[in-house]
């Protein structure tokens, strides 16, 4: 198995542990990533709200690099899924869109034929790696942990843009990794609401609001720790949360974890490999509580 | 098609008023309606049940609600596809809003958002001998919008709205962008800078997350969430760029068009304005708590490789950009 890998900004920026522990869980289950370092940012939505074409262009010359390898492109961020995906639902739904979009990466060398699906970790985990073959490498099963999923909003709507329709199972994907690695699932309301980071630095109150409500509510439900697929909400739920459970004037103490390290964890593979001591939320009562040292 | 409807019921007039779920199992035809069925348990069933509706066409917009979660028409949502594999399908009160009875909700805060957005023409330019002529170029996207029947279903599920009851909301920000992007509303470029002014302030459109909730649950394609976009857009161009969201978006944008990625040091900084000391300093806990557990972003932010072609392109396509 070998993709195409687009880690996005944030896991080798904000979330520097994101990165290395997605890239050593690919390499001991055997997926080969092929990097492309002349990818660029895929605007993030923000771009978009000024520039929606340049936005486009930039994922479609991504596309393209993928496509010229003839590999299938992976993701690690919930937020470069979805707007890679809207992106991509705009080109192929719209040949002449396409066309102009090519007539701009042309001077590059590159053209967009609209092959290209891209596919987070989280997914491609369940549907081409296939549950039946991760099930034997779980050999730290997570028995005995409640853990609760959050997927935020880019790999969840738009539906259409994200193939949810023809994948129904994506809906469940976190919830279906979560009792793969043997933990509980604790369900909860907010999974599929906003992190608040994209108002983090213009309505923080609001902001902190939204982490606060989200990881309170799971808490309050019995979770030991979050898990999601991703950094964005990761930087908000883990790197605010002091900050939120001040504003909400309770106590929180929440770990986030981002899904390689639940993967990773759930493998056999140590915690310090997987980046947890950069979690921002103290790891070590859920370390503690699996029985394993750093 | 035997299934069992889960409808969140209450009454405020019980003795103690409080919601709780009631399930109806129901045997119904395959092509019925979530609508359907609630009118069939209205009348066959249970006479107690209120609910809103009038049209069964999606036109209305009277019978907006929650379906297993999600705001929808009950109208426009069909039985067989809503319930799960043990038949059941959850039906509740839209969100956001006070539910009055049952499935009824008190749409106050939906209509004085509406209000507070002005929703009607506002020319200032000078007034023209006979009527305003607009080309059907200039009109056409404006067709998206118009669509809003006005049922309340992004409302019910915005995330902002959910937090903080003071943002204008999807409905009203996409009702607003019909005027701003109207030829005929505001000066004689058709620039409604008043409108765009008001707007960029707290509550307006820089509070939207950009969750796509509004987009996901209205039923006409409306897609509020883009409107809210181009507003902001509108605003930038207009000059309504001193704020933080208005600078947010144009130095990520910038960071990119330089580097080819987001360089996250710089984002927060330029987002409050590199001379906000007391903003700047309210980074400092974070920042530290960053430092201490090796998470800061690489303080010498590197390009990619060939960031050239994304120069060039930047050069191309971002008109700003090549005018500084």
């Amino acid at each position: 198995m070998k993709y195409a890998f687009y880690p996005g900004c944030v896991s080798r920026g904000g979330c520097p542990e994101l990165y290395p522990a997605a890239k050593l869980i690919c390499q001991r289950l055997g997926i080969e990533l092929d990097e492309m370092p002349s990818a660029a940012c895929c605007g993030a939505g923000v771009m978009q709200e000024k520039n929606r074409l340049l936005g486009d262009v930039l994922n479609a010359r991504t596309l393209a690099m993928a496509e010229k390898r003839g590999l299938p492109l992976m993701t690690i961020c919930s937020t470069c899924q979805g707007v890679m995906s809207q992106a991509n639902h705009r080109m192929k739904s719209d040949p002449a869109y396409l066309a102009q979009i090519n007539s701009h990466i042309a001077e590059e060398g590159l053209e967009y034929k609209g092959t290209v699906q891209p596919k987070h970790l989280l997914w491609v985990l369940i549907e081409d790696f296939g549950l039946d073959k991760l099930t034997p490498l779980i050999t730290k099963p997570l028995g005995g942990l409640r853990i609760a999923p959050f997927y935020g909003c880019y790999i969840v709507r738009p539906t259409e843009a994200l193939g949810i329709q023809d994948h129904p199972e994506r809906q469940r994907s976190l919830e279906t990794l979560i009792s793969t690695v043997g933990a509980t699932v604790v369900d909860f309301e907010g999974k599929t609401r906003c992190c608040g980071f994209p108002i983090l630095t213009i309505n923080e109150k609001n902001s902190m609001t939204m982490v606060g409500k989200h990881t309170s509510q799971a808490k309050d439900l019995g979770a030991d720790a979050m898990v999601t697929p991703c950094p964005l909400c990761h930087l908000n739920l883990d790197g605010y949360q002091p900050k939120a459970a001040s504003q909400a004037q309770r106590r929180i103490d929440l770990p986030i974890l981002h899904l390689p390290q639940l993967i990773g964890l759930a493998m056999g593979i140590s915690p310090r490999e997987l980046g947890l001591q950069r979690n921002i939320v103290s790891t070590k009562p859920l370390m503690m509580k699996l029985g394993v040292g750093a | 098609m035997e299934l069992t409807l889960r409808i969140k019921r209450f009454n405020p007039g019980a003795e103690r008023p409080q919601a709780y779920w009631k399930d109806y199992p129901v045997s119904i035809e395959d092509n019925a309606t979530v609508l359907d069925t609630l009118i069939y348990i209205r009348e066959s069933l249970d006479g107690s049940l209120t609910l809103r509706c009038s049209c069964r066409s999606a036109i209305c917009g009277s019978c907006a609600m929650r379906i297993n979660g999600h705001a929808g028409l009950a109208c426009k949502t069909k039985a067989s596809e809503a319930k799960d594999k043990d038949g059941v399908i959850r039906v509740e009160p839209a969100g956001n809003m006070p539910a009055v009875k049952d499935l009824a909700v008190n749409l106050d805060l939906f209509w004085r958002k509406i209000e507070q957005v002005e929703p009607y023409l506002k020319p200032q330019g000078p007034v023209p001998e006979a009527e305003y002529v607009v080309s059907n170029e200039s009109m056409l996207h404006l067709s998206g919008v118009t669509a809003c029947i006005m049922c309340g279903a992004c409302v019910s599920d915005c995330t902002v709205l959910e937090v903080d009851p003071n943002f204008l909301g999807p409905a009203a920000l996409a009702k607003a962008y019909r005027f701003t992007a109207d030829p005929r509303d505001g000066d004689a470029k058709g620039v409604s800078r008043d409108r765009l002014r008001t707007l960029s302030e707290y509550g307006g459109m820089w509070d939207c997350t950009r969750c796509y909730e509004c987009v996901q649950a209205c039923p006409k394609g409306v897609a509020p969430m883009d409107r809210i976009m181009a507003l902001r857009d509108q605003a930038i161009k207009a000059g309504f760029g001193n704020n933080n969201g208005a600078r947010h978006t144009e130095a990520f944008t910038e960071s990119v068009g330089h580097s080819g990625m987001l360089d996250e040091l710089q984002l927060p900084i330029k987002t409050v304005g590199v001379t906000n000391l007391p903003a700047l300093l309210g980074f400092a806990p974070v920042g530290f708590r960053a430092l201490t557990h090796g998470k800061l972003p690489p303080l010498v932010h590197k390009n990619i490789e060939n960031v050239e072609n994304v120069r060039k392109l930047y050069q191309k396509l971002d008109a700003s950009e090549s005018e500084k």
